[in-house]
């Protein structure tokens, strides 16, 4: 099936979930990153259970704490 | 308010916008904003907020200029090593900008400040380089229905993001708490590159210039990100439900203002 993940498109394989799209996107700080699938939040101790579907649209948001 | 012939010099290029014009100009004139850290961030937002005449600028900030700062924070030069940031910055807006009055808060924010500092404002920039900085800033602003602009920088990576009262999340809606300390390095830990405060806390004047003004669209809603050795800018939509939040939900649990255990990195930041 294929996803977007923060804006890039790509092919994956069906019954992947939101816990191993962490793993294979090798994502900073997993336990910290805020994560949406089609512009909703989703919680964050259900990612193992989050299963992606066709054409779905993730966005993973980092803290970002610097600044002066 | 009639222009000075010096001023209609000084916003010209403001004046001839069409979404600017004598109007906006004004509107800018009899603006207020805060800009909380006087660093990487609040440098360049300060500079552009003066040059564009923001009538009243607010900078809060504790620290003393320090050698290492020099490297970012552009509205601090040589000479001011060791002197107070929000002096430094004072002197350096109003040889900018005599138009413009600068107030000055040598101070921390805490639970104890913020709500006071905040109310005359219009506008906030958070130019602060810590968690509990940056969830107090957002509690406040909701709590005192101020707009604001939320700002982070590290290595060769920035984003942003403004809130505004009932028009989209906030910055707790995105992110429910402040990580555990050291858990997330800051960019003492982790360096950022000069430059990046420019692009950051440009867009951040550029955010403050469009509330005041009501031009175009504001950042609410979205979270705009920058990778700068990539040269990739991306604008994520965030969830428009904002009813489960515990400060701006519906029922929130979060009443009070919290002081979380600071772990910001010193003046040397
Ligand atoms: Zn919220």
């Amino acid at each position: 099936m294929d996803i977007t993940v923060a804006g890039v498109k790509k092919t994956v394989s069906d019954g992947l979930t939101v816990a191993q799209l962490i793993v294979d996107e090798k994502v900073e700080t997993p336990e910290y990153v805020t994560v949406t699938v089609n512009d909703e939040f989703v919680e964050s101790g259900t990612f193992d259970v989050t299963v992606l579907k066709d054409g779905d649209n993730v966005e993973f948001l980092y803290f970002m704490g610097g600044g002066r | 308010m009639a222009f000075t012939n010096e001023q209609l010099e000084r916003y010209s290029r403001h004046i001839i916008l069409k979404e600017i014009g004598v109007k906006g100009q004004k509107k800018l004139m009899a603006g207020k904003v805060l800009i909380i850290g006087a660093g990487g961030l609040g440098a360049p937002a300060a500079m552009y907020l003066a040059a564009a005449g923001v009538g009243t600028i607010g900078i809060a900030d504790a620290d003393e200029v320090d050698l290492s700062n020099l490297q970012r924070q552009i509205i601090h030069a040589t000479a001011d090593v060791g002197k107070a940031k929000v002096k430094s910055a004072k002197e350096t807006m109003e040889a900018l900008n005599p138009d413009v009055t600068v107030n000055t808060y040598r101070t921390f924010v805490d639970s104890s400040n913020i709500l006071d500092l905040i109310k005359d404002y219009d506008f906030i920039i958070d130019g602060t380089d810590n968690f509990p900085a940056k969830f107090l800033i957002n509690d406040a602003c909701v709590m005192a229905g101020k707009p604001f602009s939320h700002a982070g920088i590290i290595r060769f990576k920035g984003q942003l993001m403004t809130y505004v009262p009932r028009q989209g999340p906030c910055y707790r809606c995105v992110f429910k708490e402040p990580p555990p300390k050291d858990a997330v390095p800051t960019c003492k830990q982790a360096g950022v590159v000069g430059a990046m405060g420019g692009v950051i806390g440009s867009l951040q004047a550029m955010e403050a210039v469009k509330y005041l003004t009501g031009a175009g669209e504001l950042l609410t809603g979205h979270l705009l990100t920058f990778d700068a050795l990539k040269m990739e800018w991306h604008k994520i939509k965030l969830p428009a439900n904002t009813h489960g939040c515990a400060v701006c939900g519906d029922h929130p649990t979060i009443t009070s203002l919290i002081d979380y255990e600071q772990t910001e990195c010193d003046g040397a930041l």
